[in-house]
């Protein structure tokens, strides 16, 4: 559905991305993950034909962004990061603007605006006037006029920016919902809601993409050393011994000690699954195995890892 | 057609949602009244003054021309308030969308650049006529009075409605090219100011050029309008002006999408 290949966009001397590649499949939700200047909005920008690239191109319902603007424009539901709101509008006459110029036919007019004020929530205050409404409803409005005239493709910068936390479940689930029949892209900076909403993410840091797959795999990825817990009781020396003579461990970590159980942190060497072997060297030893589970790594530490460049142990 | 439509009628709702467009037409129209009550009285005090005195050495009473002596000036002074308060109404139209980030909204829908431009274009010539129209009435309460000649009337106020076009299309460039409305309001009334009185550096250069000069001047075109005379040359002057103006606007929108 979106095709996007080594798309470079320079603002002077500075590239705001560089070389950035992704595909995005029919109906699939992708996060796009990055700290704040990362070029995410650049990015959607260009794929909203906002802004055109340096250089590369990007594809959007088989349409050329640059070539064939105008059909993208139309398979296009964008929200920028500030809404695009007309202050001065009522909610319901702003979305019949918006479905008017999205080419939005009369006889529909009605039941569109009536369908997205429904499913942004937003019934409650069709006729007042949008700069009376607070930030969280504006965020609505904005999500609204992305979603008048049923685009193929839902563009989101930060979709849930400035909504307090029930709001943000409520959108979250909103856009869970609307992949499947829509092809969604959305950006955050907040980790969970990527792992929770998407179905892929891509991560980008300083213009570039460092990271593309599915919330699980990249953990397991960056899991590549895997870190079990293991309680044991015994003699502590010993245990910590017998544990680091196995091959496939990278290192043991005491952790605690309660009631005689001591808990350790043990390492494995890059993609291999240890339990079994751990857990048969305990029990064969005679030492009471109490407890065994991986901790896994949140995609926070996923995130700070792959940002704060170790993205050369990723790819080692 | 349909976006454009849909553009021009959002611009003109919004004109009148907000308190612009009730303040600049009502202190317009409050501005122009002043004037027309002060011109009309000196009309009238000279008419007075030339019937006594033709009376005392036993002549007929002169016939004074309302038309040429309280119309044409007026429609003069209009010209100018014109240029006074056009840059204030053009200044918002792109200026406004950009800083509010509702351009976003408008170039990545299926809108073609050149139907924004003349929506916006049209938008603020209906105001601009509106404001006309208002003006005109006080004109029309000459004719209960006396018997002014309708046709300098009426080509004076197409003038007015042609120089206010020019004015406009300058005004929606410099919308264009700043997100700071009061630059844009500056810089088009700088730029109209200069070609108001381009003309009067005639003198200073040669005869060749200080008739260049003076066809080039935005006023210079307009007097003919106002005694009566429509003059395809100065309605071409006016049209290419405006054209010109719109064409800026559509090309510094649209080079933000070239490849550079």
């Amino acid at each position: 559905m979106i095709e996007v290949k080594n798309l470079t966009r320079y603002f002077g001397q500075k590239p705001a991305i560089q070389d950035i590649t992704f595909n995005v499949e029919k109906g699939e939700v992708l996060g796009f993950l990055g700290p704040n200047a990362a070029g995410k909005t650049t990015t959607m920008r260009i794929l909203t034909c906002f802004i055109p690239a340096t250089s590369g191109t990007a594809k959007v319902a088989g349409f050329d962004v640059f070539e064939q603007s105008m059909d993208v424009r139309k398979h296009i539901g964008y929200l920028p990061e500030n809404p695009p709101l007309y202050l001065e509008m009522t909610v319901e006459s702003y979305l019949k603007f918006v479905g008017k110029i999205k080419g939005v036919d009369s006889k529909n007019m009605k039941k569109q605006v009536d369908k997205v004020m429904d499913l942004a929530n937003i019934e409650n205050v069709r006729s007042t006037i949008i700069g009376k409404l607070s930030k969280g409803y504006r965020q609505r409005v904005g999500l609204a006029q992305a979603l008048v005239h049923d685009p193929e493709v839902l563009i989101l910068d930060e979709p849930t920016a400035g909504l307090d936390p029930k709001q943000i479940i409520d959108v979250r689930k909103l856009i869970k919902n609307l992949g499947g029949e829509r092809t969604v892209i959305l950006s955050t900076h907040i980790l969970p809601e990527a792992s929770q909403t998407c179905s892929r993410i891509v991560i980008i840091n300083e213009g570039r993409v460092v990271a593309e797959d599915s919330p699980e795999n990249l953990m397991r990825r960056l899991q590549g050393n895997e870190k079990i817990y293991v309680e044991v009781a015994g003699p502590e020396e010993a245990v910590a011994n017998e544990l680091q003579g196995l091959d496939s461990v990278a290192s043991v970590a005491r952790e605690k000690e309660t009631n005689g159980k001591i808990a350790f942190i043990v390492e494995s060497i890059p993609n291999r699954d240890i339990r079994a072997e751990l857990a048969k060297t305990i029990v064969q030893k005679g030492w009471g195995l109490f407890e065994m589970r991986p901790i896994g790594m949140s995609l926070e530490d996923v995130f700070l890892r792959l940002t704060t460049k170790e993205e050369e142990v990723l790819y080692s | 057609m349909r976006n454009y439509f849909a553009i021009t009628n959002r611009e003109l709702k919004s004109y009148f949602v907000s308190p612009i467009a009730y303040v600049v037409i009502a202190l317009f129209v409050l501005i122009t009244a002043i004037f027309f009550y002060l011109i009309i009285s000196n009309f009238v005090q000279l008419s007075f003054r030339y019937t006594m005195q033709a009376q005392y050495y036993r002549m007929a009473p002169p016939k004074l021309n309302v038309n040429s002596m309280a119309i044409r000036p007026l429609l003069h002074n209009i010209s100018l308030f014109a240029l006074f308060w056009l840059p204030l109404l053009t200044m918002r139209l792109f200026a406004e969308e950009k800083k509010s980030g509702t351009i976003e909204l408008l170039f990545t829908s299926p809108v073609k650049t050149i139907q924004m431009v003349l929506a916006k274009f049209t938008a603020s010539s209906i105001l601009f006529a509106v404001m006309l129209v208002l003006t005109f009435f006080y004109i029309i309460s000459l004719f209960f009075f006396g018997n002014p000649e309708l046709g300098p009337i009426l080509s004076g106020y197409l003038g007015l409605l042609l120089i206010g076009m020019s004015y406009i299309a300058f005004g929606l460039f410099f919308s264009s090219i700043t997100d700071n409305q009061i630059i844009a309001a500056v810089a088009t009334f700088a730029f109209i100011l200069f070609f108001w009185a381009i003309g009067w550096m005639s003198g200073f250069v040669s005869p060749g050029a200080g008739a260049f000069l003076e066809k080039l001047s935005l006023i210079n075109h307009f007097d003919d309008f106002a005694k009566g005379v429509i003059d395809s040359g100065n309605v071409i002057y006016y049209l290419s002006f405006t054209f010109f103006g719109i064409f800026l606007t559509y090309i510094s929108l649209e080079s933000k999408k070239w490849r550079l």
